[in-house]
């Protein structure tokens, strides 16, 4: 019987250096959407913690330990990656998304100033800091945007849109390069 | 032409460039309009509505005058003002708004009919007769009027929208500005300073005052090599701010390459949004002309212009210069003049009692009356106590006084206050909130006054945002008084201008009056004065104190006319930047959309996604041919066809099936795990919403499906009753739609192909009509639903998007093996039209459950949201819309979509109308076109012949009117 290929979203996009930019894919391979239930957060929480090293994040928060990530999505909800999910029956919806997202690191001293160009906001180091992430807009793209590091980002769009977000954040970078020279 | 030893620029360094077709040189750091003037320019541009001979008013962003045309193609700049226009190698610049030449051009015949083209006329004339308005009015004024063109092409230059934050904005980099920002940015600040220019300092660039025992130009450049070296400020040069908005939210505009030759991805303009939580406001101020008879000939300017020429470019316009002005800052200019070794023949100074002293003639109590010279200034007439004297002038410098630039701070409908002292508007506190406004801006004109206001503004805002305040010890500067007597208009032979760009002078605003358009706004519209690309800058202040006298009012009573952003204009092109052609709409694409085009299929946009049309084959000439063979396949073999880009919604929760319930016409609870069921969803006011499937994957586990166009309005929907009508509901939403790739496997050999892909073969009893189930596909874990919108025996097969190439890739190997193929919209569309399916083209938000016979589905054993109000009497009114089908009849067999409906022997007019159809195709199963359409009473006419007229195409067709379902209405073929 045939054996299926995978593809990545940004498979034969990235990476790419565009100045002092290094745009790379972030390789997804099992994600879930967490929706506790109704007054389930903390045992959600919990059980996250045991088993993958995460809780269940804050408003506009993104945890990591190891190869674990917990990303508040939205209200009430996170996007968790990790190896294995724990089983939270009757805790919370659990859905997979590993296949839904396109993520692509920035990284680089001009990382700030590219994505200026794409994403409404107030990303400065000190409004913004490392674990903090943010639910909103790449050009026209609705996305999360977290901040991984002083000159480090990662965006999230819809696989889908992995094209799109290729060109755009490929366009900001240009332009961000060009007036260096 | 050029002054020995004056000016910033380097002289080190030429700059070739051309103007209207002749090669001149310039130096670096000269604008186009001083380069000009070095080169004896002074005839730079055509007016607006007289073609008149204008040159150089001003020295920066104000320029009503020296507008040019940059480049060439379709990288042309019309309308570039050559006072901000930085010189750069290879520059090219036309003059505008003439013909056949600048020198000469036939259209000034307008100014010798000037009499007749007053303020008004336009209005007066052209009203009759009615129809020659657009043919032969509009044509003409449109050709005789004007500024600049556009070239009409695509254009290919890179445009940038960007945001930026920080605490405080300082706009305008002046003395005021300066000092404001140093202030701030010591104090621990994040700092944005913008300014328009290409270098900072404002008016210290362009005076020859001291500041703290330097040149000006250097202590500012002192003060920005500081600023530069802090990281908690950013610098903007050629940045405009352009408005202020809501939430201290400012728009600006940054020139970033028009001082350069064009390089690749150089954005040419970047359209910031700056978000700051104070602002200060440094814009300084604009001098004022005064209006004398034809004091508009190339080579009067404004005083101020004169000075910044001289001392910052090293140029002046001419070899004898004269001064006019009403107030004392006009002497330094002919102090400056004087000291550089430029003639300045007069001195004209409009108050009896002024106090001048200087190596040059004065004349006090004296007012230019006339000037001359055909193409430039020569001379000028002055009156001194009834006696007349003419004087030699290439260079008027004139001044009526500074107008502080109030305008960002009325973009919030605020009104500036009359200051007696300076004779003009100045801001009152807090029009703009969180903005001071320091320096000229506020009226305060001297050096020392401005760096002192820029320091105390920030050091209020630090406080203000818990810094404390920095101690300050500002730079020793002049501390001159300003003193002025007004003087507006001065009477004589001749047209007096007020609006240099719009053409406007004294007449026309009194004739304004005189026809009692006597608000400032009606004056406004009445003349055009203020209205052109300069928004009045040099001219309002001076306008309104005009029509102030004609009226017999004072100035603050009459009050001035609304501010509005942007305060300079803005490319469309930078504040739609990224938005030019796919840059309109993200793009989304599906997993099998390389295969897709490498079989040559045209895609098609739904929403944002791309779908494929047909999927031509050798010798298919005509899409028709593809689709028919693609319908053919589906009904005889097998078909694939990417069906991802439906919505798919996880549903999840202890109440997940209730909330179905809720948000579903028909019933879901009921539903048995492994089970599918079709959905019609209504909105609240009783219509159709959406349709589509949901299956019940475990006890408290949906999956539900939108239809394409509908996904993102049903997934909001939802959200919607979840949060807000029914938070009681314990249950968890999300979109799955990009998670899976699903596939459609349509037709009698659905089946066998798919018992070749799937790790365990299915059967009627493991998958009947209707189930569902969790399968492995190919190794894979994926998902199977036996669902069928073409009729067939049917199946969808989903997997992680990963695999999604790759399965549909399989599955198109699979289906070529059992004469199958791929089918793409066109066909899939015939298919559920020859099966009286319903897509949006008929449940397009006006139609109800009632209208397209599904009535029953509204569920009475529970309620659900719509339910009441479908049932109001009007909707389920026999005599409605119904859907059904139509076959042509008749000797013509055309049907067209969006054609009315008409009884036989009616006249096919709109008020006999029965009906329209939403559907057609030719459907190669039955050999006929066939239609879906909405016809009143429609279900009860089945059998009847009705009348179908598109009066776009005219196209005429007698129908019959059948049941919908036109192809295996038992279902046969469905159950396989």
């Amino acid at each position: 019987m045939a054996k299926l290929i995978a593809k990545t979203p940004c498979e034969g996009l990235l990476p790419k250096t565009i100045g002092t930019v290094e745009l790379s894919e972030v390789v997804i391979d099992r994600a879930w959407s967490v929706a506790p239930f109704k007054g389930q957060e903390a045992a959600v929480s919990e059980a996250l913690t045991k088993a993958l090293g995460v809780g269940y994040p804050a408003a506009n928060r993104a945890l990591s330990k190891g190869g674990a990530r917990a990303i508040w999505a939205g209200a009430g909800r996170a996007l968790v990656i990790g190896a294995e999910m724990p089983d939270l029956s009757g805790l919370a919806a659990v859905t997979d998304q590993g296949d839904g997202i396109a993520a692509v690191r920035i990284d680089g001293a001009g990382a700030e100033a590219v994505l200026a160009r794409l994403v409404p906001l107030d990303l400065r180091a000190g409004s913004f800091k490392r674990g903090h992430t943010a639910r909103s807009f790449v050009n026209h793209m609705t996305a999360s945007v977290t901040r991984l590091g002083p000159t480090s980002f990662e965006v999230m769009v819809m696989r889908s849109m992995a094209r799109t977000l290729v060109h755009d954040l490929t366009e900001a970078a240009t332009g961000v390069a060009a007036r260096a020279v | 032409m050029r002054v020995a030893g004056k000016g910033l620029i380097d002289r080190s360094r030429s700059v070739p460039f051309e103007f209207d077709g002749e090669r001149m040189t310039g130096h670096v750091g000269d604008t186009l309009a001083s380069a000009l003037l070095a080169n004896d320019v002074r005839l730079i541009g055509r007016s607006f509505k007289y073609h008149r001979p204008r040159g150089i008013l001003t020295a920066g962003s104000e320029e009503p005058n020296a507008l040019v045309t940059i480049g060439n193609g379709a990288a042309t700049d019309p309308n570039v003002r050559a006072t901000t226009q930085e010189l750069f190698e290879g520059l090219t610049a036309r003059s505008q708004n003439r013909w056949p030449s600048l020198r000469f051009d036939l259209l000034s015949v307008n100014d010798l009919v000037s009499p007749f083209l007053g303020a008004g006329f336009y209005y007066k004339t052209f009203m009759w007769p009615r129809s020659f308005w657009e043919k032969v009015y509009e044509p003409f004024i449109r050709h005789a009027a004007g500024l600049g063109a556009l070239s009409e092409e695509s254009n290919a230059d890179h445009y940038e929208k960007a945001f930026a934050f920080c605490d405080v904005l300082v706009i305008g980099a002046g003395p005021a500005g300066l000092m404001a920002a140093l202030t701030a940015a010591r104090a621990g600040l994040d700092v944005i300073l913008a300014d328009e220019d290409s270098q900072m300092g404002g008016r210290l660039l362009a005076e020859t005052h001291q500041v703290n025992g330097m040149a000006g130009a250097d202590w500012a450049a002192q003060v920005v090599a500081e600023l530069a070296g802090m990281d908690n400020v950013r610098l903007m040069t050629r940045t405009t701010v352009t408005g202020a908005f809501d939430q201290g939210t400012f728009g600006a505009l940054e020139r970033v390459s028009h001082h350069r030759a064009r390089a690749d991805g150089l954005p040419r303009e970047c359209f910031w949004r700056i978000v700051a939580q104070r602002s200060i406001l440094c814009a300084g101020a604009l001098e004022r002309p005064i209006a004398f008879p034809n004091n508009d000939r190339p080579g009067i300017m404004t005083a101020g212009a004169v000075r910044a020429y001289l001392n910052r470019w090293g140029v002046v316009g001419g070899k004898e210069v004269a001064i006019f002005g009403n107030n004392n800052d006009a002497h330094q200019t002919a102090r400056d003049l004087t000291a550089a070794g430029v003639k300045v023949t007069a001195l004209i100074d409009s108050r009896a009692d002024a106090d001048v002293s200087g190596d040059f003639p004065v004349y006090t109590g004296a007012q230019v009356v006339q000037t001359a010279g055909r193409l430039g200034l020569d001379s000028v007439t002055i009156d001194q106590n009834g006696k007349r004297t003419k004087i030699r002038a290439d260079v008027l410098g004139m001044s009526g006084g500074w107008n502080p630039t109030v305008h960002m701070t009325c973009h919030m409908n605020g009104r500036p206050v009359w200051n007696e002292a300076i004779q003009s508007f100045v801001p009152r506190p807090d029009m703009i909130p969180g903005m001071t406004v320091a320096g000229a801006a506020n009226g305060t004109f001297s050096t020392h006054g401005c760096l002192s206001a820029g320091a105390e503004a920030a050091n209020a805002v630090a406080q203000d945002l818990g810094k404390k305040a920095q101690k300050i010890d500002l730079p020793q500067a002049e501390d001159a008084p300003y003193r002025l007597t007004p003087l507006w208009a001065v009477e004589g032979k001749g047209r007096k201008w007020l609006d240099f760009q719009n053409d406007v002078h004294v007449k026309d605003v009194r004739l304004a009056a005189q026809e009692n358009f006597r608000s400032v706004e009606h004056m406004k519209r009445y003349t055009t004065q203020g209205m052109a690309t300069d928004q009045g800058k040099n001219s309002n202040v001076s306008a309104l104190a005009v029509l102030a006298d004609a009226t017999g009012r004072g100035i603050p009573e009459t009050g001035t006319t609304t501010f509005r952003p942007p305060y300079s204009p803005v490319a469309i092109a930078a504040m739609g930047a990224g938005g030019q052609a796919a840059g309109f709409a993200p793009q989304r694409f599906t997993t099998s959309h390389d295969a897709s085009t490498e079989r040559g299929a045209p895609m098609i946009e739904a929403g944002l996604w791309y779908r494929p049309s047909y999927f031509p084959r050798a010798g298919e000439t005509h899409w028709r041919q593809s689709c028919d063979r693609e319908v053919n396949m589906v009904r005889e073999a097998v078909g694939i066809c990417d069906v991802s880009t439906l919505g798919k919604i996880d549903i999840q929760g202890p109440d997940a099936a209730e909330f179905l319930d809720f948000v579903y016409a028909n019933t879901f609870g009921t539903l048995k795990v492994g089970k599918v069921r079709y959905g019609l969803m209504l909105r609240e006011d009783g219509h159709v919403m959406d349709d589509g499937t949901t299956a019940r994957l475990g006890e408290n586990h949906y999956v539900m499906t939108t239809t394409t166009a509908a996904a993102g309005l049903v997934m909001s929907h939802l959200d919607f009753v979840a949060q807000a009508l029914r938070p009681d509901l314990d249950v968890q939403i999300v979109s799955v739609t990009e998670q899976w790739a699903q596939f459609a496997v349509a037709g009698p050999k659905s089946r066998d192909l798919l018992n070749g892909v799937l790790d365990a073969a299915i059967d009627d009893d493991t998958m009947p009509y209707m189930g569902c189930a969790a399968v492995g596909v190919s190794g894979v874990e994926g998902r199977l639903f036996r669902i069928s919108f073409s009729g067939e025996h049917a199946y969808e097969v989903a997997v992680p998007s990963r695999y999604g190439e790759s399965l549909y890739r399989l599955l198109l190997a699979q289906a070529e093996m059992l004469g199958g193929g791929p089918y793409g919209m066109e066909a899939l569309n015939v298919l559920r039209i020859e099966k009286g399916f319903i897509t949006h083209a008929e449940i397009h938000g006006r139609t109800t459950a009632f209208d397209i016979g599904m009535d029953r589905m509204v569920s009475q054993k529970k309620d659900c949201i719509g339910n009441a109000l479908s049932r109001r009497p009007g909707l389920i009114d026999e005599d409605r819309e119904q859907l059904v089908g139509l076959k042509p009849n008749g000797a013509s067999k055309q049907l067209t979509a969006g054609a009315h409906l008409f009884n036989p022997g009616d006249k096919a007019e709109r008020v006999n109308d029965q009906g329209y159809v939403t559907s057609v195709c030719y459907s190669p199963t039955l050999g006929t076109m066939l239609g879906l359409g909405f016809l009143k009473g429609g279900r009860a006419r089945i059998g009847q012949t009705v009348r179908l007229v598109d009066h776009l195409r005219g196209v005429e067709t007698l129908c019959e009117v059948c049941d919908p379902v036109f192809f295996d209405p038992e279902g046969g073929r469905l159950r396989g």
